[in-house]
């Protein structure tokens, strides 16, 4: 019952710091949420993997958080908005939600097509994916850009993790992600993208 | 030893050496000929037989086994790694006469290796993964430190990283289709998720907007570099997946799915380069025809499909080559490649005109040049498949000349009495001309590739023969 708790927990938290991801125009919420969300991942995850293999993906996740953090500009700044992008919260809230709805109507067929899959891992890797891409498609600044595809490559890798268990796929994953976070950190350290970061 | 080790290990080893050396040319000889003694050994050195110099015997084995998942290099493979390290070993020659050229050799090595890496590793679809590792070792090469990233940059990075979740999920699927082919809901989803991935790994349209973007915003060379290796070594994993799984190459429709993406690429591509204003888009384009080329021919198997394909690489890497050192070359004098920028310019930087004019030549298949056989091999093969797709055909190719033609008049158009002067470095001559004799000897005497292309095709089980 408690791990079922947990679970149903777990997609609650995705569902809403993925949402808060959106919608947040600091850099140091964004990336707080970016980490409860690679919490409740983890918990996703480590249903069908052992719960050393599932913990690299949140150590994986909170490293790309932190190197994303530590190259954030030191002085203190204004939180940018986009420039040419719908850019209201309101406008986010909207679309976040008719994206969940979407979400939980396809939910059903998503889980009648991978075997092995449950409904709250199917939604909450649905969620992510989904999430992920609205977030790429309003924004064109880098470190929006990395959240959008960590984001997404979370949600693909809940689903991939029911139905592949190797090891050299979780490291590869896990280098995929950290080296998108260096990439993230690479972008943001150029003179005139680090003064519009957020 | 294994090769592997060989070839994957030694590249990247030698990657990790060279980004610590700060001399430019230095940089781009060591990289050139480490590049060319590994197509030297993929050509020469036997594979999993017993060597014996002097005393000493060894054997090169063809696997290497990391983390449960093995690496695999057969001799039939060693044809296509001469092809990519040959290749790479004239890149990074280009480098020498281009500034900024040491992360493209050091960079480049590492993103070589990674992409021989995705050719080799077992189970075939974790090549994904690694395409994906040397992407991200694109980006500093396409956003230099000291400038702003554009949006082409971010782009690229995103429609890139999408592909491999599909990639994966479909591999995923697939295997499943191998079990039960008869079940047709399993088919139409797997075959939608790969066609989904493949069209954002290699851009077909609609989905290559980044590609015209990161050629007008990078430096010339970098993108250049960066639109050869992805998309061929992308094809080549496209055509493994047709080649491993009997489904998928009995499928009746593919060779028509693959023919209308091709002809689709080649038609807006041309149609697009008709109308620009920057010669470095101009080349974004020609690289969207050319991989619709490459879609076109692979479309052809199990006739033509190979051989045609492994002829239009090295036209495709030599003319990408000269293409984008000459535009390097405008591109650091003029400050851009918009029109208005590079007016004139062939009285001051005669070479890298003529570069830049014969490579878009080569592109649309002008006879003598080593575009030329394969597209008239191609162009024959469609015609006796379609006449519209023919049509088709030669209306992208059309729309590109109009583009050369509006980049000659441009380069041209100087000022009356302006006098000639040679600006361009007798390196930049000697390279550029070189490539151009290439075109040249690869247009005239095709058979000088015969060798390579008998052994490209030992890649695939039952594509090559």
């Amino acid at each position: 019952m408690l791990p079922e708790i947990l679970s149903w927990a777990s997609v609650g938290l995705i569902m809403v710091t993925s949402v808060a991801l959106l919608v947040s125009q600091s850099w140091q919420r964004s990336l707080l949420f970016l980490s409860l969300q690679y919490l409740g991942m983890f918990w996703l995850v480590s249903l069908h993997w052992p719960m050393t293999m599932a913990a690299v993906k949140l150590v994986t996740g909170w490293i790309a958080a932190a190197a994303l953090g530590m190259s954030q500009p030191q002085t203190d700044q204004p939180a940018s908005s986009e420039d040419a992008w719908p850019q209201g919260r309101l406008f986010r809230l909207l679309a976040a939600g008719l994206v969940i709805l979407v979400v939980i109507a396809s939910v059903p067929t998503v889980t009648d097509w991978l075997p092995g899959l449950r409904t709250l891992e199917t939604l909450g890797s649905l969620l992510l994916l989904s999430m992920g891409l609205l977030h790429l498609s309003v924004t064109a600044r880098p470190f929006r850009t990395i959240l959008g595809l960590l984001t997404v490559l979370a949600g693909f890798e809940t689903l991939y993790a029911a139905v592949e268990n190797s090891v050299m796929v979780a490291a590869m994953l896990s280098v995929i992600n950290l080296g998108l976070a260096m990439v993230g950190a690479y972008l943001l350290s150029t003179p005139t993208t680090g003064e519009t970061s957020a | 030893m294994s090769a592997p080790l060989i070839w994957i290990g030694l590249p990247l080893g030698l990657a990790g050496f060279l980004l610590l050396i700060r001399r430019n040319r230095l940089v781009a000889i060591l990289g050139a000929a480490a590049a060319l003694v590994l197509a030297g050994l993929a050509w020469f050195l036997p594979l999993d037989t017993v060597i014996t110099i002097g005393s000493y015997a060894f054997k090169v084995a063809p696997t290497f086994t990391i983390l449960g998942r093995s690496l695999t290099i057969e001799s039939g493979n060693q044809g296509i790694l001469t092809l990519i390290y040959g290749l790479a070993a004239m890149w990074f020659f280009g480098a020498l006469a281009t500034p900024k050229g040491r992360p493209i050799v050091s960079l480049g090595m590492a993103i070589v290796a990674l992409l021989v890496a995705s050719l080799a590793v077992e189970p075939f679809l974790y090549a994904a993964l690694l395409i994906e590792i040397a992407l991200l070792l694109c980006v500093p090469l396409l956003a230099p430190f000291d400038s702003p990233p554009q949006r082409g940059v971010l782009r690229f990075l995103i429609h890139q990283t999408l592909a491999m979740p599909f990639i994966l999920f479909s591999g995923w699927m697939l295997a499943g289709v191998e079990a039960s082919p008869g079940d047709l809901n399993l088919v139409i989803q797997a075959g939608t998720l790969l066609g989904l991935g493949f069209a954002f790994l290699l851009a077909i349209f609609p989905l290559y907007a980044w590609v015209p973007q990161i050629s007008e915003e990078s430096h010339p060379y970098a993108a250049a570099f960066v639109l050869f290796f992805f998309p061929t070594v992308t094809l080549l994993f496209l055509m493994g997946f047709i080649d491993r799984f009997a489904w998928l190459r009995a499928n009746p429709n593919l060779p028509g799915i693959l023919t209308s993406a091709g002809l689709l690429m080649v038609v807006s591509g041309g149609l697009w380069a008709a109308f620009q204003r920057d010669l470095g888009r101009m080349m974004g384009y020609g690289t969207v025809i050319e991989t619709g080329l490459a879609l076109l021919a692979i479309g052809q198997y199990p006739a033509l499909g190979v051989t045609i394909f492994a002829l239009l690489i090295v036209p495709r890497g030599l003319g990408m080559t000269i293409w984008s050192l000459s535009l390097s070359r405008l591109k650091s004098e003029a400050g851009s490649l918009r029109f208005s920028a590079v007016q004139g310019m062939i009285r001051s930087f005669p070479s890298a005109a003529v570069g830049v004019a014969l490579s878009h030549l080569s592109l649309i298949g002008l006879p003598l040049l080593a575009g030329f056989p394969p597209r008239l091999a191609l162009w024959e093969a469609l015609a006796r498949q379609s006449a519209a797709s023919a049509g088709w055909y030669a209306l992208g190719i059309a729309g590109a000349l109009i583009g050369l033609v509006r980049t000659l008049a441009v380069l041209s158009m100087a000022p009356e009495n302006t006098p000639w002067r040679w600006q361009d470095t007798w390196l930049q001559r000697i390279l550029i001309g070189f490539g151009l004799l290439g075109m040249l000897i690869f247009g005239l005497f095709p058979q000088t590739l015969q060798p390579l292309l008998a052994r490209l095709p030992l890649v695939f089980e039952f594509l090559g023969r």
